[in-house]
């Protein structure tokens, strides 16, 4: 492999990294003048080419490993697509609402940016010290992130908590990934998983490495019971940075999941099919149970998304190699529709947050007489996290379901199922209260048009993947054919 | 005599788990970050003696540790930054009284 070919598969993390520094340059000349709009117009920009870059290298079915530790294949451009287009309306929708807020904003955009390279990183990573480093990188940005809003308790609070369980679960990854080297004597994902197929009598330390990695990689995706800094972070830190790290960074941390057992631990799934198929449960049962009495849209939805973890691990729990309901592939539908209907329904709290100062239950109520636009988009959005036809929460969850029921594990897709019906009872709840409920307060609410513009994309994403998911479901079908190829 | 590989395990092991428990049981956040470094520092012990003892030859094991002290000390940075930022507004670092979010 020549320079010109590692610099073409390499284009769009260096895109973004050039973009990060752009970023910080650009801010620096103009931060005072503008507030920022320039950074983030910089940063979009980036982030648009970086996909176009992802795309480009998609049409051309790569499949190589740079410099032995990243694999540039369809699976891992799948997700930089995806996560790059979440980065992307987080960072527009943000405009507004950071403005006056923090006087760091070319930093704050150059953060997002630096995290959407992390992601790219990570989805990538086909070697333990690369995956590490992959976390850490993500972890550290989205700490400061959270955190952001220095002076305000409610986000550093939401950043220390975040910080202490990252810094532990790092940890915890370490010591797995330090017995994985002592059992295979290499840090390639590859190289373990034959060395681990060769096995021995060290089957049961292979299995706590598997679970110590679990535990490590699992907080990145909200995982009960490695879940507890997930629903104080969602909610102190920024609305927009929610918005991020309940999507974007969440499907970096399945990506890797994803890629690690199935490399690494091909010969461990009848263990880790269980232990996943457990975490799934707990996860959907405590995420769904305690957003039933939430008070705050936003504690709700912070709640609501561990459920969704739930779902979405359901998909690995299940895998098989059957080419239509593999489970690998309903996990990728669910997490790319996932990401745009999340993103809506966290942004959406933007311009409640600012008429009233919080985001209870009670500001929702008779929201569609004062403000129909909004309330329509929340709806679609929620009927959306609820799985509910025609929209993209629908496809995702028929194509999980489906994997776990071809995969005869009747039981979980039962508890999977009583779990939707309690998650549609408290989305649907916050539907009734803005359609059918008295208004309490006065007034429409006002959208920015950088605001209204990411809601329009989202809702239409959403619909769309809803719509026409044939088409998409072929995209992901292809990007899922390094599995079935590698010979699992 | 030399020192069989499962002593430097069980060294490991033990300093593992005692960094996890001041996670657990202590209430500065300073002292819990000083328990993750414990952690961290288990983890170099078992990789390098892995390595010694398993794949001298080959040099992926040492890099692997260079790696985790990089990334540790980039953390402390920011962990510590953050407690810095939380002492200016509640003057305190007790994680126990940091407790404004909850149900």
């Amino acid at each position: 492999m020549n320079g010109s070919q590692i610099l073409r598969l390499l284009s769009p993390e260096l895109i973004l990294l050039i973009t990060g520094f752009v970023v910080i340059g650009v801010d620096l000349a103009r931060h005072r003048e503008d507030e920022g709009r320039t950074a983030a117009t910089v940063a979009v920009v980036g982030l648009i080419l970086a996909s176009l870059a992802a795309i480009a290298l998609y049409m051309t079915s790569p499949n190589a490993i740079v410099f032995y530790t990243l694999a540039i294949d369809l699976y891992g451009l799948f997700f930089k697509v995806a996560s790059f287009l979440g980065v992307a309306l987080v960072i527009i929708a943000s405009v507004n609402f950071m403005a006056g807020r923090s006087k760091y904003l070319g930093e704050f955009y150059a953060l997002l940016v630096f995290a959407a390279l992390a992601i790219s990183v990570l989805v990538s990573a086909t070697n333990l010290v690369l995956v590490y480093v992959g976390v850490e990188f993500l972890s550290i940005t989205s700490y400061i992130l959270a955190g952001f809003l220095r002076g305000d308790e409610r986000s550093e609070e939401a950043a220390i908590k975040y910080f202490l369980y990252g810094a532990s679960s790092g940890a915890v990854l370490l010591f797995g990934m330090s017995l994985l080297f002592g059992l295979t004597g290499s840090t390639d994902l590859a190289a373990v998983g034959q060395a681990l197929k060769a096995g021995g009598d060290m089957h049961w330390l292979g299995v706590v490495a598997l679970a110590l990695v679990l535990g490590g990689l699992g907080y990145k995706a909200s995982l009960v019971p490695f879940h507890q800094w997930a629903p104080d972070t969602y909610d102190g830190a920024p609305t927009p940075i929610s918005a991020f790290l309940s999507t974007a960074s969440k499907a970096a941390g399945f990506a890797v999941v994803g890629r690690v057992f199935l490399v690494a631990f091909p010969d461990f799934q009848p263990e880790w099919s269980q232990i996943l198929a457990a975490v799934a449960v707990l996860t959907m049962f405590v995420g769904n149970l305690t957003a039933l009495k939430q008070q705050s849209v936003k504690r709700m939805l912070a709640y609501s998304s561990i459920g969704q973890a739930g779902y979405i691990l359901l998909g690995l729990a299940a895998y098989s190699m059957d080419p239509t309901f593999g489970g690998i592939n309903g996990l990728m539908i669910y997490l790319f529709g996932y990401i745009f209907t999340n993103v809506g329904a966290f942004l959406l709290l933007l311009p409640i947050e600012k008429k009233h100062g919080s985001t209870d239950m009670a500001h929702f109520d008779g929201l569609a007489t004062r403000a129909p636009g909004v309330a329509l988009l929340m709806a679609l959005f929620l009927i959306s996290l609820a799985g509910i036809p025609p929209t993209a929460g629908f496809i995702g969850k028929f194509f999980v379901f489906a994997a776990v029921i071809n995969q005869k594990m009747v039981w979980l897709g039962a508890l999977a199922a009583v779990n939707t019906v309690i998650a549609a009872f408290y989305y649907l709840n916050v539907i009734r209260r803005m359609y059918f409920a008295e208004s309490s307060a006065e007034g429409g609410v006002s959208l920015s048009r950088g605001l209204l513009t990411v809601l329009v994309v989202n809702a239409v994403m959403v619909l769309a993947i809803g719509i026409f998911a044939q088409f998409f479901m072929t995209w992901v079908n292809t990007s899922v054919a390094w599995v079935t190829a590698s010979g699992f | 005599m030399t020192v069989p590989l499962s002593w430097y395990l069980i060294f490991a092991t033990a300093l593992f788990s005692i960094g996890f428990f001041a996670v657990l049981a202590r209430r500065n956040a300073i002292a819990v970050l000083m328990g993750v470094e414990l952690m961290l520092n288990a983890v170099n012990i078992n990789l390098v003696a892995f390595w010694r003892y398993l794949t001298p030859t080959d040099l992926s094991g040492q890099i692997f540790v260079v790696f985790v002290f990089a990334v540790a000390a980039a953390e402390a940075a920011v962990g510590l930054a953050l407690m810095i930022s939380i002492y200016r507004t509640r003057k305190t670092i007790n994680v126990d009284e940091i407790n404004e979010l909850k149900l």
